[in-house]
């Protein structure tokens, strides 16, 4: 938040601003220079935010009603969808809202993939990106076993028996966890105060995240940096606020489908069945978000291994500006990488079916193959294609491409010359 | 706009495949017309009065149903008895009450705020009767099963013959649509089973439509506000985007650059 030479117009403005610049803040965020050729892949930033706080304002009315106590909690979970007032609304809201939640994070997190926002001066955006997606699934995981059913119970049973994979000091830290000698009370009492901290760790970082871009400014779909404020920006108020509101009822027309029409599809029948530890599901599954990741722990038939496998396919992403050795951002002037981002897609996509299927044969072996790519792809393609690729004349503005021949042409051809 | 056409039908893409995928085994249920499905689907009440009928007479000796008070029978959107007959079906039960002021429990006839009487007083004297299975509670069930109602509609009309091929030891039965094919529970209908107060036929088919339907709802007693609901809240949304559509329009139109 550079260049703020703003002055509030009223004496006690001036007055409030001098002591705490929220006003400063608040003109700042209205006339923040927005590149004008943002699609709507960039809307998902402002859905994002909608989803944080629909959340968090169904979570919070939820835990008046819902008890954090093994013998009660799948019953309080039915008192709030048979007694409570519009329970059913609300716990509907936020169950189908972590799906929106995360179907919204990925397509943010691929928008990204695919316009290399990741890159400089963008990398600590990215990173916090990161941070806030694993504290969006311990959330979303821990949010699952609350109304302890059979899922619940046999989800957590199975996740946190991940760390008895550590060698030494694995089981003892699994008892520490569960506060027993197996998934009990103490588990799901800390469980649910651990699902109420986190939004709240979440929202702190989404205001760093967005802190952190508001210094370079947005990414576009061109890649190109641009003046701002100039020709090719728009002020963040009316033009991106319309725009990203537009998006968000488009995204809430989906999103009420499900609640209304189809809430419980995302969900798994089994956790409707209240926790049993003496009986074991025939297949125990995660939601459908995590799964990409649940194929690839399965995928390498050591536990350990498959634990790093699977944290290492988060994190590798953490250092991803540092992997992708090509300059040019967006994927629109890679024409090789932008075939590989497709089959990267296509390679998640497959992850995740078969993280629903039960491991064995063809699906095993389609899961690590899959898997292969996956590291393949981020380890040794991309490093790679950074400096094999001829990539496309880029534009030097943004106005450009939309005015057409232009006389910039032939400056870009050398800029992009001297790049390769 | 272009774009936004094929956002979503990339997001619809993505959840149908992940949805179908739950659908691991591929068992052809029975079909039948459900009244509570579809954008305005609504209970058929005498179906379901039916079908608490069928619950009470049949199921009730065995399965519990622990969520459902006896004030849920004359709710809206549920089988809506009247009061008076919702009152009159609690007093029909026995309820243990107490400690009284001697620390005595006592028995007394239900009331509509009491819940549903158990069969069992606990787990493990369900199972002692019923030969070590645990009949499970009904209140969810449909929603505790992946076929949901077609699974369980299916199920009351599957028993069959065992193929030669399949042994059964005492106390199991085969049922095509049973995960396994084997089941503790005998088949619980036959044709005039039950004697319908308003004269309806009450042929297997019929009972356990009907008892079904009941089910449906003891799961989802809201389910006709959710659909009400749901569909002014689309339309509303609908509107909304549609007027913020030009909006947007109007004011992008100072730049130009396309929206």
């Amino acid at each position: 938040m550079s260049d703020h030479d703003y002055r509030p117009k009223s004496k006690v403005g001036q007055w409030f601003n001098d002591r705490l610049p929220l006003l400063t803040l608040a003109n700042h965020l209205t006339d923040y220079p927005t590149p004008k050729n943002l699609n709507y892949w960039w809307t998902f930033g402002g859905i994002l935010t909608f989803c944080l706080i629909t959340q968090i304002v169904t979570g919070l009315t939820l835990a008046m009603h819902y008890i954090a106590h093994a013998d009660m909690a799948f019953e309080s979970v039915e008192h709030i969808m048979r007694d409570v007032n519009y329970g059913w609304l609300i716990r509907y809201i936020h169950a189908n809202g972590a799906s929106m939640f995360f179907l919204a994070v990925y397509i943010h997190i691929f928008r990204s993939l695919f316009y290399g926002s990741y890159k400089a001066p963008r990398e600590i955006i990215w990173i916090i990106g990161i941070i806030i997606y694993l504290l969006m699934m311990a959330a979303a995981f821990m949010g699952y076993v609350l109304p302890w059913g059979q899922m619940s119970f046999w989800g957590a049973t199975v996740i946190t028996n991940l760390f008895s994979a550590i060698p030494l000091v694995g089981e003892g830290i699994v008892t520490w966890l569960w506060g027993g000698y197996s998934v009990d009370n103490p588990t799901l009492t800390r469980f649910f105060t651990l699902h109420y901290l986190i939004p709240f760790l979440i929202l702190g970082l989404v205001v760093l995240h967005i802190w952190a871009l508001h210094v370079p400014g947005n990414n576009n779909p061109v890649g190109i940096d641009i003046k701002k404020p100039s020709k090719d920006t728009v002020p963040f108020h009316p033009y991106i606020v319309i725009k990203d509101g537009f998006a968000l009822l488009m995204f809430m027309i989906v999103f009420a489908f499900f609640v209304f029409y189809a809430p419980n599809i995302l969900g798994h029948a089994d956790n409707y069945i209240e926790a049993n530890p003496m009986v074991t599901p025939a297949h125990i599954v995660p939601e459908w978000y995590l799964l990409p990741f649940y194929a690839i722990l399965r995928s390498v038939p050591d536990k350990l291994l498959g634990v790093v496998a699977m944290l290492s396919a988060i994190l590798i992403l953490a250092v991803l500006p540092w992997l992708d050795t090509s300059k040019i951002r967006s994927a629109v002037f890679r024409p090789l990488y932008k075939q590989f981002y497709w089959i990267l897609v296509a390679d998640v996509l497959i992850l995740g079916y078969v993280g629903a299927m039960p491991a064995e044969g063809l699906y095993l072996l389609i899961a690590r193959v899959a898997t292969a790519y996956y590291f393949l792809h981020f380890l040794v393609i991309l490093p790679v294609l950074g400096f094999k690729e001829k990539t496309l004349p880029v534009p030097l503005s943004i106005a450009e491409p939309v005015l057409g021949g232009s006389p910039n042409l032939a400056a870009a051809r050398n800029k992009e010359s001297k790049i390769e | 706009m272009k774009n936004l056409f094929k956002l979503f039908s990339i997001i619809i893409l993505i959840i149908t495949s992940n949805s179908n995928s739950f659908a691991a085994e591929k068992v052809e249920y029975l079909k039948t017309d459900w009244s509570f499905k579809g954008l305005f689907g609504k209970f058929d009440r005498a179906s379901l009065q039916r079908g608490y009928q069928v619950y009470t007479e049949v199921c009730a000796s065995c399965h519990s149903m622990k969520y459902l008070s006896y004030r849920n029978l004359a709710e809206p959107g549920g089988p809506e008895f009247s009061e008076a007959q919702a009152k009159a079906i609690a007093a029909s039960f026995e309820v243990t009450d107490g400690p009284n002021s001697d620390g005595e429990m006592f028995t007394r006839p239900g009331k509509l705020s009491d819940k549903f009487v158990m069969p069992y007083d606990n787990v493990k004297a369900a199972q002692a009767a019923n030969g070590g299975a645990y009949p499970p509670d009904m209140s969810v069930l449909v929603k505790a099963r992946g076929g949901g109602v077609d699974y369980i509609y299916s199920l009351l009309q599957g028993y069959e013959e065992a193929p030669s091929n399949v042994s059964l030891d005492d106390g199991v039965y085969y049922n095509k649509y049973m995960y396994g094919n084997k089941i503790r529970m005998a088949a619980p209908l036959s044709d005039g089973l039950v004697e319908y107060g308003d004269g309806t036929n009450a042929t297997v088919e019929q009972m356990s439509k009907d008892v079904t339907t009941f089910l449906m709802w003891s799961a989802e007693p809201h389910l006709e506000s959710r659909h009400q609901m749901g569909f002014k809240a689309i339309v509303y949304l609908i509107i909304l985007t549609v007027l913020v559509y030009f909006s947007m329009k109007r004011i992008w139109s100072r730049v130009e650059s396309e929206v």
